[in-house]
């Protein structure tokens, strides 16, 4: 498995700038930090920007690799609106008392290995319908989640794999 | 005018989401249920208002005002990791649980499981183990 | 419109800080108790940026921000601690 992940990933290269989007990021949140975009601001900005993850390199050994954007652009909406829908079926849940919760773990048997992929998937499982990411198995190969009110174990985990996991896995790999 | 009920309607509605995230946490019977409601309403009830915040900034200042989105950026990104961290803490520490269990599968610690049975998984430092051992039987590490 | 709502949300998020201190008084777990903290720390942020709203000011923006950074890593270290019995292995 690890040489897939490998193949997945690419290996920063050694020059200034090992990772270019954290780079760009950097320097968004300092401009936005400062409320200006004085040249001051944007030499401080740019200093911040490129030894910041220099001088932290070693600590992110691999680089996230999006490999499809359109896949990335076409799954946004689906997400945003999901992060919606769910948590109003959350709210309505918690302040609905007559009605009895129904509880579960899933386990979700999982076909993506890019360790980014699964990071990505255990977030949206976390932001979206009643659900928790609770663990990944020893293996990887299998995500712990808790679920707030899940009639049907079969059906949740059907619609987790076709609704997130599908595209994830289009974006990543 | 119009304005001015925009913002109000979201700060409604995010107030209410804050509130009803932490009567979640209030009102649910155990610890997993209970982590519900704060990753979910509570993080979008504080994006509504932020996002009121940054209407109502950006009409009186005649400037955009963006920074505050840094605010609702970070907490998006930060509810679901802490609350998958707080999850796997309380799977280690073996906290009651009302939830009914599925089959035991893929190696995973359960909250009714034995005490003792197993050690902490250790998934997050370790890279997954040589090929040979996949395929063997399930066995806690 | 605006001054009603503002009043209202304040209203509000005192009363979810209020609940966010029974969990964190009444427990039982210490991890429990670690949820209501990030309940809370996340409720203190809306409840600056109502009273920001209310008194028509951005000086709370700064507050604000350092707390949801400050109340991630706080999580985070109880989280770890509570898992493992130590913070850096």
């Amino acid at each position: 498995m690890s040489q897939t992940n490998a193949s997945n990933t690419a290996t920063p290269r050694g020059g200034l700038l090992p990772h270019p989007i954290l780079s760009v990021i950097l320097l968004v949140v300092w401009v936005l930090l400062h409320q200006n975009v004085r040249s001051a601001t944007l030499v401080g900005g740019l200093l911040v920007a490129v030894s910041v993850p220099f001088f932290t390199r070693r600590f992110w050994p691999e680089r996230p690799q999006v490999r499809r954007w359109g896949a990335l652009i076409r799954f946004a909406p689906v997400f945003l609106w999901d992060v919606l829908v769910a948590n109003v079926q959350v709210a309505w849940l918690i302040v609905n008392v007559w009605r009895e919760l129904h509880p579960r773990w899933i386990v979700i048997p999982l076909d993506i290995t890019n360790p980014h992929a699964i990071v990505t998937l255990a977030n949206v499982i976390s932001l979206t319908p009643g659900t928790v990411s609770s663990e990944l198995g020893p293996d990887r190969r299998t995500l712990l989640v808790h679920s707030l009110d899940v009639p049907d174990e079969q059906a949740a985990i059907d619609f987790i794999k076709r609704r997130y996991e599908a595209p994830i896995r289009e974006i990543f790999e | 005018m119009i304005l001015d009920v925009f913002v109000g309607t979201l700060v409604i509605i995010g107030a209410v989401f804050t509130l009803i995230g932490s009567i979640g946490l209030a009102r649910l019977p155990d610890f997993y249920t209970r982590l519900h409601g704060p990753t979910k309403a509570t993080t979008l009830g504080a994006g509504a208002l932020i996002i009121a915040s940054i209407t109502h900034f950006t009409v009186s200042q005649g400037a955009v005002n963006l920074p505050e989105v840094l605010i609702v950026l970070f907490l998006f990104m930060t509810a679901p990791v802490s609350a998958h961290l707080v999850a796997r803490a309380a799977l280690v520490r073996d906290v009651h649980s009302v939830t009914g269990g599925s089959s035991t599968a893929g190696g995973h610690r359960r909250p009714d499981h034995q005490p003792g049975a197993d050690e902490p998984a250790r998934v997050d430092l370790e890279p997954s183990p040589p090929s040979g051992t996949e395929s063997g039987p399930q066995v806690p590490r | 419109m605006t001054e009603i709502a503002v009043v209202f949300g304040i209203v509000c998020v005192g009363l979810a800080m209020a609940l966010n201190v029974y969990r964190l008084v009444a427990g039982p777990d210490a991890i429990d108790r670690v949820v209501a903290l990030d309940t809370l720390y996340i409720n203190a942020i809306v409840m600056l940026v109502l009273v920001g709203l209310r008194l028509d000011t951005l000086v709370f923006f700064e507050a604000a921000l350092l707390i949801a950074m400050m109340g991630f890593v706080g999580t985070v270290a109880a989280a770890k601690y509570l898992r493992r019995g130590s913070i850096i292995e």
